[in-house]
Formats: C-alpha cells, structure tokens, sequence
C-alpha cells in the first residue's frame, strides 16, 4: 500500500477505536470527578452493554434496524439503574472509602463477569449492524502536472464505522451539555469541587452519586452497544476497555472530561497509526510508556488542573 | 494453588470408619438404582474405566469445547452400549481448564489424583496441550490429546502424550500446498495467530509453497486475542495471489467479515483454514465475500453427495445436521472439521484398552504401547472421517484432507488428498523413552 492511503487507513481505525474509547473514558472520568472513587468494575458495565444488546436484539427480533434502536436506548438506560443500584446498595455502605471501593469494584467485576459466564456463556455472539456498506474511499496523485483521483487498493471504510465516530461525537457533545446546561450538571460539578459544602447548601448529594455512577456506566454500556455490531459480544471483553479507560483517564487528568476526551483521541489515533504501520504490541507499549511518563512528568495529567 | 493444597490435604486426611461406612452404603445404594451396571457384571470389576476430559468450556476455545463435549459424551454413550471397554463401563469426568495452559497442568494434576482417571484426553487449544502434557509425562498419565498442533510428532512432548484421532499441522499444510501453487497461485500472504499453532502454519506451509516454486510473501501474525483487524490487512502485498488465513478465538467472524471489507470487489484468491470459521456460520451478513473461496477441512461440514454411511452414523449420534449445525438450533454451528478428534480417539483407547488387556491405572504403560503398535485405522464407524494411519514413533496419526470451495453458501468438496501426501520423516522416536 502506498504511504498516503495507508496513514488514511490508519487514521481512519484509529478514530474508530479514539470514538468508542472516548465514551468509555468519559463515563470513568465522570465517576471519578464526581465521587473520587475508581471504578475497577468500568469495564464490565462496558461488556454487559454488548451482552444486554445481543439479548435485546434478539428479543426484537425482525430488521437487525429495530432490534439496534431498541438496545441503543434501553441497554444504557438498564445498566445505568443497574449501577446505580451497585451505588447505593454497596458503595454507599462503606462510605466510599477509596480503598475499601477498590475491592468492592474488583469483587463487582466477578460478579458481572461471572453470572454473563453462567447465564449467556461463554460465545462470541454477533449483532447485525443496521447498516453496513463498504465505502471506498478515494485518494489523489500527481499524474502529468495534474492532481487526480483514484480508489486505492483496500482503502475504505463501511458506513457502520463512520455512523459510530458521528454517534460518539453527538453523545460527547450531549454530555457537555449536560454537565454545563442543565441543572443535574451543576449539582454534579458543585459536589465535584467540593462535597461538604455541596451537601450543606441542601444538593442530595447521595441522589447526585447513585446519578453520577448509574450516568458512567451508562456511557461504556452506550459505547459498547456501538460497537458491538463490528466486534462481537463476549464476557471477557471488558479487560481491554478497563485498561485503556485507565491510560486515558491517568494521561487526560483524573476526573478531567475535556482531558478525557483528547486523551482518548491521542491514545486512539496513536494506537491506530502506530499498530497499522508497526505492530499492535509497539501501540500498547507506547501507551503504557506515555502513562509512566505522564505519571512523573505531570502526575496530574496533561490536562489536569486539580492540585490534589 | 489453592487446588493444589486442597488435593495435598485430602491426600493426607485418613478416612474414619465411618467415612468408610459412608461410602460403601452410598456406593451399594448406586448399585442397587442403577440396574444398567449389570450388564457390566461379567467384568473382573464393574468400577468405570474414568476418562479424565480436559474441556475448553470457558475462555477463548469455548465454542470448540461446546462441541468437543458432545462429541465426547456421544461417543461414550456409543461405547457404553456396545458393551464398554472390557466389559466395563466408561465414564468421562470433564474439567474445565479455562483454555488457559497453568490451569491446564492443574487439571491434569486433579485428574490423576483426585479423581484417580485411567487417562487424560480430549486437549484441543496447542498452548494448552504443551503446558500440560509436562505434568502428565510426571504423573505416567497417558494423556491422549486431540489438538492438531505437531509438538507432538515433533518430539517436544514426552512419551505419555499421544494424538492419534486427529492429524497435525504439519501434514495438512503440507498436503494443501500443491493444491494452493497449482490453482490458486504462487505469490502467498499468510494471515496467522501469534502463538504455537500459528507459528506451525507459518513454519510448514512456508516451507511446503517453496517447495512447490512458490513464495509467502509476507507473514502477518496476530495475538489470538485480537478483537479488531483492520489495522494488519494493509501489509498485504499488492502482487499477493492467494491470502492464507487461520485464525482462532472468540473474534473469528469480526476477522473474516473486516477481510472482505477491505478487499471491496478487489479480493485476490483466498484459502483459509476453516478454523477461522469454525462454530460460524457461512452464510452470516458480511460474509457474502467468501463466495468462489477455498477452505481447508478437516472434516467435511456440510453432508456431501456421497457422504459415507460412517459419516451420517456420526452425524446423527452427535446432533448435527446436514449443514453442520446442531439439530435443535440451526443457529449452533458445530466445530465439525475438529470434533470428529475427539470420537476418533475414544475409540482409539478403546482398541489399545482392549489389546493390552488393561485392568487399572497399573496397566497405564501397556496401554501406550498398545497404542504405539497400531498402524492401519480402517473408514469405519470408529474413525468416521475416514481411514487412518497411526505411527507408533511420532505418536502422531495421518489421514486424508479435504479442500471445499464456498458455492451458494455451502462448502462443497473439491479435493481429497491422500494419506501419502501427508507424510513426512519422522522427527522422534518416543518409543526409545522408558515408561
């Protein structure tokens, strides 16, 4: 493949994974913001999102259409009062202690994992795209003093791809508006900057958690639900989900959105382009790298502005 | 190693006398409800030949453990009613090893001492077999493996470890490569898993296309646990003729399907593995690409027209239809080019059982040379995929390969190798390792 269409290739996956990767880290970053607690179970409320989707379509049965329309807005709202019931049955009890939220979260990611294990098993199970059609994707040449078009050999992308990078910007987008716009946004981000007196100026700041906490998880089910037509649904799909919402949430800024989002946009990109023209591990060992580096250099990320 | 601590207590703890009482009433009350044993009754002793089962239930081989365990159970269902194994009865005792080598090892470990199994069998995933065959070399378990991977014949392993129900890399890429170079093309892309099974794809057909005066081009590797495809293809070579594929795990359908959208219109010829469609079905959306393709089959998925009667026998004992899905759900696509390992070798343990006169775990040796001193393995209902050739030294068995072209949907015949095409000289004798 020649140079040009090969980086458009890579920069193309690489927007795919930065869009999915941006949801999943935004929701850890909200929950993290907002509640300072880390969620070690982020990744399996992303995997329940592929597993629930796979049921719900099933369940709708008919055009593959109905049956993704119909998880994209229930999956997220399920596992969303799903976690938010985690919130106050559980995280609640033990006073959000951050150590004691650690365990709590990794006992919760067995739980998960295991009953998907014991209930829908251990399959990967496809869910049909809505939509799906290749697109060839042009690019130009210098032929005879005069830019020309051609279609490249293997440079292309399907309208599936494209629909979810547009998808995750409107969700993004919707959660900006949600945070600045609304209401329940400054609720949140007054018992982010400082939860004691949140709470004495009258803000439920218990209803505000379960909300912030339901609201992440519900963002990796959205992610997942996206993706889950390209990939397939398995229980063991949060792991990968897990690691890189915690290299973007570290090199972003803990509990920064807006340092999320470009975090995941840089690991995302750089893990497209440096697996397309070097080797997926060399990807992962960068981003590792970059985390180490972030962590000594600007232990509150790169876009971290908190002094904690 | 927690399990391990467990088996080591219960080693030690002495039963009471009332254990004992415990259990003989509980094993009298067995008897009495299970009149079946009586068939049985004619045998030194009636106690099960137990076949400790190494099943992929979880992890990335799930969908081949699904239906290595029916095969498995269909199998010793069938033995049993035949009358079982010197007269007595067979019991599978299956343990998941999460296809995860360490766990692998430790389920061996469980096998031999705590559930006192007369072997161990049934292994498929190749990083799984080679962390595990090991401990059952220590332990004397003779450990009969259905795993295509050529650590066997390629003398890595130990004299415990056999394969002879399903044939090894080595040979089926060996015996594909003129197919390949004469129709398809010389100039080959090889598309493979990163790990011990791919590696012998990329090591033996590398070697068995120039050998035909062709080439691999290029190698691409990917780590088995891969969701997400893309990114690899544009390593293909323009000039590529034909892509080879082989991949493995739960991902399979994401691989193939971003295959064909990369290539567009534009596909080169293609020969695959059908591993990499293996509990797939062919005809799912996105696939419409794999039309006028080549497959590699172990075993023919599809009844063909002139199936065998040993075949339709299989097929019906273990639930498949004639599109190679299970009977009750059309949707459960079977691993059929792999699963028939599993009967196969069943029936393998049985001749070697019944040749050597095998009594109990003490006869464990004579067994693996009641094994090591079969040859010829008839088309029959025992080997159902078709007829067999066992080397005693490798420990490895030879058989005929199908090559199936996609047509209307459904993989269709086109090319059955012989049995000589797979062979090649030997690289061990284990016969000369003591027992």
């Amino acid at each position: 493949m020649d140079f040009g269409p090969y980086l458009m290739l890579a920069i193309m996956e690489g927007a795919l994974t930065a869009a999915v990767l941006a949801l999943t880290a935004s929701g850890l970053a909200l929950v993290f913001g907002v509640m300072r607690v880390v969620n070690v179970a982020h990744g399996e409320f992303f995997m329940l999102g592929a597993v629930l989707a796979w049921w719900v379509s099933q369940l709708a049965g008919g055009s593959p259409v109905w049956g993704f329309l119909l998880a994209l807005c229930v999956v997220p709202l399920l596992v969303g009062v799903l976690a938010a019931a985690v919130d106050m049955t559980i995280l609640k009890r033990i006073n959000y202690d951050p150590e004691r939220t650690i365990v709590a979260t990794i006992g919760i990611l067995y739980i998960l994992q295991q009953v998907t294990l014991m209930t829908y098993g251990p399959e990967a199970r496809p869910v049909a795209p809505p939509f799906n059609t290749r697109v060839a994707l042009p690019w130009f040449e210098m032929s005879n003093g005069a830019l020309q078009l051609y279609w490249p050999w293997g440079l292309s992308i399907t309208s599936y791809k494209l629909f979810v990078i547009g998808a995750a910007c409107v969700v993004l987008l919707g959660l900006w508006a949600l945070m600045t716009q609304t209401k329940l946004g400054l609720l949140m981000r007054a018992t982010e900057q400082d939860r004691e007196m949140a709470h004495a100026f009258g803000i439920p700041v218990q209803r505000v958690y379960a909300i912030a906490f339901g609201l992440g998880a519900g963002m990796a089910a959205l992610a997942a639900v996206l993706i889950v037509p390209i990939q397939q649904a398995h229980y063991l799909m949060g792991g990968d989900p897990l690691l890189l919402s915690f290299i973007v949430v570290i090199i972003g800024g803990l509990g920064s959105l807006p340092g999320a989002i470009l975090a995941a946009l840089l690991i995302g990109l750089s893990d497209g382009i440096i697996s397309v023209f070097f080797s997926p591990t060399l990807a992962k060992i960068f981003a590792t790298l970059l985390v180490a580096f972030v962590l000594v250099f600007r232990p509150n990320g790169l876009w971290g502005t908190r002094n904690s | 190693m927690t399990t391990t601590k467990t088996i080591a207590e219960k080693a030690v703890s002495k039963p009471t006398r009332r254990d004992a009482l415990k259990t003989l009433a509980l094993g009298g009350a067995a008897a009495a409800s299970m009149p079946l044993w009586a068939r049985y009754a004619g045998a030194q002793t009636s106690e099960p030949i137990k076949v400790g089962f190494q099943v992929h239930r979880t992890g990335i081989g799930a969908a081949y453990g699904r239906w290595y365990d029916r095969t498995t159970s269909a199998a010793a269902a069938l033995i049993n009613e035949q009358g079982g194994i010197n007269g007595r009865p067979l019991e599978i005792i299956a343990e998941d090893d999460g296809t995860d080598p360490k766990r692998g090892a430790e389920v061996v470990e469980k096998f031999a001492a705590k559930h006192n199994c007369d072997i161990g069998f049934g292994t498929l995933f190749s990083h799984v077999v080679i962390g595990s065959a090991p401990r059952a070399g220590e332990l004397k378990l003779p450990y009969f493996v259905v795993s295509e991977g050529h650590h066997v014949a390629s003398g890595m392993l130990n004299r415990y470890t056999l394969q002879p129900g399903i044939t090894d890399v080595k040979s089926q890429v060996q015996a594909m490569a003129p197919f390949v170079a004469d129709n398809l093309g010389k100039k080959v892309t090889m598309v493979f898993p990163d790990f011990a099974f791919g590696h012998d794809h990329r090591d033996y057909f590398t070697a068995a296309i120039e050998a035909q005066g062709g080439e691999v081009l290029e190698h691409i590797a990917i780590p088995p646990t891969e969701t997400s495809f893309t990114k690899y293809f544009p390593k293909i070579p323009r000039e590529t003729e034909v892509i080879y594929h082989v991949m493995v795990g739960p991902a399979v359908l994401t691989f193939v399907k971003e295959l064909g959208e990369f290539f567009g219109p534009q596909r080169p010829e293609i020969f695959g593995f059908i591993d990499s469609l293996e509990a797939v079905d062919i005809t799912s959306p996105g696939l419409e690409f794999l039309e006028g393709t080549y497959f590699w089959e172990g075993n023919p998925r599809y009844a063909q027209e002139n199936q065998s009667e040993y075949d339709a026998f299989f097929r019906e004992r273990v639930g498949v239809d004639a599109n190679g899905a299970s009977v009750s759900d059309p949707r459960d696509v079977s691993t059929y080019a792999h699963m028939f390992g599993c009967w196969e070798t069943l029936h393998v343990v049985k001749a070697g059982m019944e040749a050597s006169g095998y009594r109990g775990t003490q006869d464990r040796a004579a067994l693996i040379e009641a094994v090591e001193a079969m040859t010829d393995m008839p088309h029959s209902i025992a080997h159902p995929q078709g007829a067999k050739v066992f080397n005693g030294k490798t420990h490895q068995v030879f058989g005929k390969q199908y090559i199936s072209k996609v047509v209307d949907g459904k993989l269709l015949l086109v090319h059955t190798t012989s049995i000589e095409d797979t062979f090649y000289p030997d690289e061990v004798d284990y016969t000369t390792q003591s027992l």
